[in-house]
C-alpha cells in the first residue's frame, strides 16, 4: 500500500506546480461543500501567488462564500466561469459585467455529458475529498467534513487531464468510496476542507404561510389526480418550504392509501430519509446531501444509495431522471409558452442557474412547476422570460395558489387536463394566471438591457438555448 | 391636510412599503422600490393621488418600497400623513 502514498504532495502549490497548470487552462470543482466549501478559495490564491494568469473556472456551482474569486478576476488570474448555477452575490458581479467573456451556464446532466462527449474539457479537477486512503480513493461520506455523496466530482475525475484530491482526513483503507484512486493524480492534506453547517440549503422547516400550503396542497391533488400515485411511484421535489410542504401531503396520502413508492431522487433532504425509514419509499437516489441528516443516512442505511451526475440527470446514458414519474420544480418566471427562468430575477441579475432543472422537466412523466402567482407584486406569469432556463415543451403543469394552469401547447397533457378537471381542481389557462395577477399588480414595464452577452444557456443536450444580457448602467 | 411634524407608517417586509415624511416649503417625493424598473410610474401616481385626496400641498415623502400593491402604498401614505398632520397623535 505503501507505494501509492507518494501521491501525497506537501501543499496546494505544489499540487499545482506537479499538475502542470499553466496561462490559459482550465480547472474544476464541484459544490458538495456548498456554502461551506474552503476549497476553491483557497486553490485560487494559491494559483495567483504562482503567477497564474487567465484560468477558466468550471465549477458544478458557485456560491456566495466564493465570492473572493471576484477579486481574481478582477486581478486577472481568473477570466472564464463555467457553472449549473450560481449564487446572487458572483451573479450580480456577472450581470453587471465583471467578465469579458460570457459565462457558460450548463445543467446538471449537461456538464457531465459534455465531459464525456469531449465538448467540455478540464485540464485539472481539483476534488474536495473529505476523506481520502492510501489507494487515493475517496468518499464524502464519513470524516469530519463529510458531505455525503460527491456525485458531481465524478466526471471530473473521470476526464480532466490531472486530478488533485484535497482532503483533511487521510486513512488508511476505504470500503464505500465515492471516486476511484485510479483517477486520483496527487493527493493534498489540509487542515479543514470546509464547514460542513454550510452544506444546509433552503429549509427544513415546512411553510406554514398560507399561500405556501395552498400552492403545495395544489400540487399533491395534482400528482394524485394524475394517476402516477400508485405502487412504484417515483418523486423529486427541492428544498423549499412549499415544495416540502407538498411532500408532505404526497406523504399523508401514501400513507392513507398504503402505497410503496420506488424512489425519491436528487438532492436529499431529511424529509426524504423519513420517508425512506417509513418505508414509503425503497431507496434513495443521492447526487448531493442538502442537510446533515442526509449525510448520516447515506453512511448508514444501504438504501440510501450514492449516484453520479451522470447516473443522475446524464443525457448520453438511461440516467435516473428518466424514470421520475413526478418532479416538483421551482421558477423565477413562467411565460405563456410555459418557458421557465430560473437563471434570473425579474431585472435581469443572474440568481441561479438550471442546477438540474431542465434534465428533471425533461426527464420526468409529470413536471410541475410550483410557484406563487406574484412575488413582492411581480407576477410570474409573463410573455417572455427573461432567460429561457428550461423549455416550455418539457413542462407538464403550473400551481399556484390561485390556479393550476395544464400545458397543452404542445399537443399533449389532453387527458392528464381531463383528468384534473374530473377530480374539480381550479384548472384555468396560462393566460388567466397571468390576468388575474396583472389585475392586483398592475402591467410590469418590460424589462431593457445592454446587447452585451454575460452569459450563455446550454441545454443539457449541448446546443445554445438562450442568452444572458448585461443588465443596463454599468 | 398640512405636514406639521416628522411621522412614518408601514414596514420593510416584502409586499409592503415603509413611508416617511416630514415638513418642508415644497413638495418633494422620493422613491426607492424593489420593483422600480417594472413600477415606478405606478407607485410615483399611487402616491400622488393620495397626497391630492388629503390636499397635501407641501412636504418630504419618502417611499421605500418591496414591491406593495398600489392599495397598501396609499394606505401607508395617508396613515403617515395622518400621523403627520395637526389631527395625528
Amino acid at each position: 500500500m505503501e507505494f501509492q502514498m507518494n501521491k501525497v504532495v506537501d501543499s496546494i502549490q505544489q499540487a499545482i506546480k506537479a499538475s502542470g497548470l499553466k496561462d490559459g487552462m482550465t480547472i474544476s470543482f464541484h459544490h458538495h461543500m456548498r456554502n461551506g466549501d474552503y476549497v476553491m478559495n483557497m486553490v485560487l490564491d494559491a494559483i495567483a501567488q504562482a503567477g497564474i494568469k487567465d484560468i477558466t473556472v468550471n465549477a458544478s456551482s458557485f456560491f456566495d462564500v466564493h465570492a473572493p474569486i471576484l477579486d481574481h478576476i478582477r486581478n486577472g488570474v481568473v477570466t472564464g466561469l463555467e457553472c449549473n448555477y450560481m449564487s446572487s452575490l458572483i451573479g450580480k458581479a456577472v450581470s453587471e459585467g465583471i467578465l469579458e467573456k460570457p459565462v457558460v451556464f450548463r445543467s446538471h446532466g449537461g456538464r457531465p455529458s459534455d465531459m464525456e462527449k469531449g465538448t467540455s474539457h478540464i485540464d485539472v479537477a481539483f476534488v474536495a475529498a473529505p476523506t481520502c486512503d492510501w489507494s487515493s480513493n475517496c468518499t464524502g461520506r464519513i470524516g469530519k467534513s463529510a458531505c455525503g455523496p460527491m456525485g458531481y466530482a465524478v466526471s471530473d475525475a473521470m476526464y480532466a487531464d490531472k486530478v488533485v484530491a484535497i482532503t483533511d482526513n487521510l486513512v488508511e483503507k476505504l470500503d464505500d468510496i465515492s471516486i476511484d484512486g485510479k483517477y486520483i493524480d496527487f493527493i493534498v492534506n489540509v487542515d479543514q476542507i470546509g464547514d460542513p453547517k454550510g452544506i444546509v440549503s433552503g429549509t427544513t422547516q415546512i411553510t406554514r404561510d398560507p399561500v405556501g400550503l395552498r400552492m403545495a396542497e395544489n400540487a399533491a391533488k395534482v400528482i394524485k389526480a394524475s394517476g402516477l400515485l400508485k405502487d412504484g411511484f417515483s418523486f423529486q421535489t427541492g428544498a423549499g418550504g412549499a415544495t416540502l410542504a407538498a411532500s408532505k401531503f404526497v406523504r399523508e396520502m401514501m400513507i392513507k392509501e398504503g402505497i410503496q413508492g420506488s424512489f425519491c431522487l436528487g438532492g436529499i433532504t431529511s424529509y426524504m430519509v423519513q420517508m425512506l425509514h417509513e418505508g414509503l419509499f425503497k431507496e434513495l437516489l443521492d447526487v448531493q446531501c442538502f442537510d446533515l441528516d442526509a449525510v448520516r443516512s447515506l453512511s448508514e442505511d444501504s438504501n440510501h444509495k450514492e449516484i453520479t451526475a451522470s447516473e443522475y440527470a446524464g443525457v448520453c446514458c438511461d440516467s435516473a431522471v428518466n424514470h421520475l414519474d413526478a418532479a416538483l420544480l421551482g421558477a423565477t418566471q413562467v411565460d405563456l409558452d410555459f418557458n421557465v427562468n430560473v437563471h434570473t430575477d425579474s431585472n435581469g441579475y443572474i440568481i441561479g442557474g438550471s442546477g438540474g432543472h431542465s434534465d428533471v422537466a425533461a426527464g420526468s412523466k409529470l413536471c410541475i412547476i410550483i410557484a406563487p402567482l406574484t412575488r413582492a407584486r411581480l407576477p410570474l406569469v409573463v410573455d417572455r422570460v427573461v432567460t429561457i432556463s428550461t423549455p416550455g415543451n418539457t413542462i407538464d403543469v403550473l400551481v399556484t395558489q390561485r390556479g393550476i394552469a395544464v400545458n397543452t401547447k404542445y399537443g399533449k397533457n389532453k387527458e392528464l387536463k381531463q383528468r384534473l378537471i374530473d377530480a374539480h381542481l381550479p384548472i384555468m389557462e396560462i393566460e388567466d394566471l397571468k390576468r388575474i395577477a396583472e389585475q392586483y399588480s398592475g402591467v410590469p414595464s418590460p424589462l431593457e438591457t445592454s446587447d452585451r452577452v454575460v452569459g450563455n444557456v446550454i441545454y443539457r443536450d449541448g446546443t445554445q438555448i438562450d442568452t444572458i444580457k448585461m443588465v443596463l448602467g454599468n | 391636510m398640512e405636514i406639521i411634524r416628522k411621522a412614518w407608517a408601514g414596514t420593510g417586509e416584502s409586499s409592503d412599503a415603509y413611508v416617511l415624511v416630514s415638513p418642508a416649503n415644497t413638495l418633494e417625493i422620493e422613491i426607492s422600490s424593489v420593483v422600480y424598473n417594472q413600477y415606478a410610474k405606478a407607485i410615483d401616481k399611487a402616491v400622488r393621488e393620495t397626497l391630492a385626496d388629503l390636499g397635501v400641498e407641501k412636504g418630504t415623502i419618502t417611499i421605500n418600497d418591496k414591491g406593495a400593491l398600489d392599495c397598501v402604498i396609499q394606505a401607508r401614505v395617508e396613515t403617515a400623513i395622518k400621523r403627520a398632520s395637526e389631527a395625528g397623535v
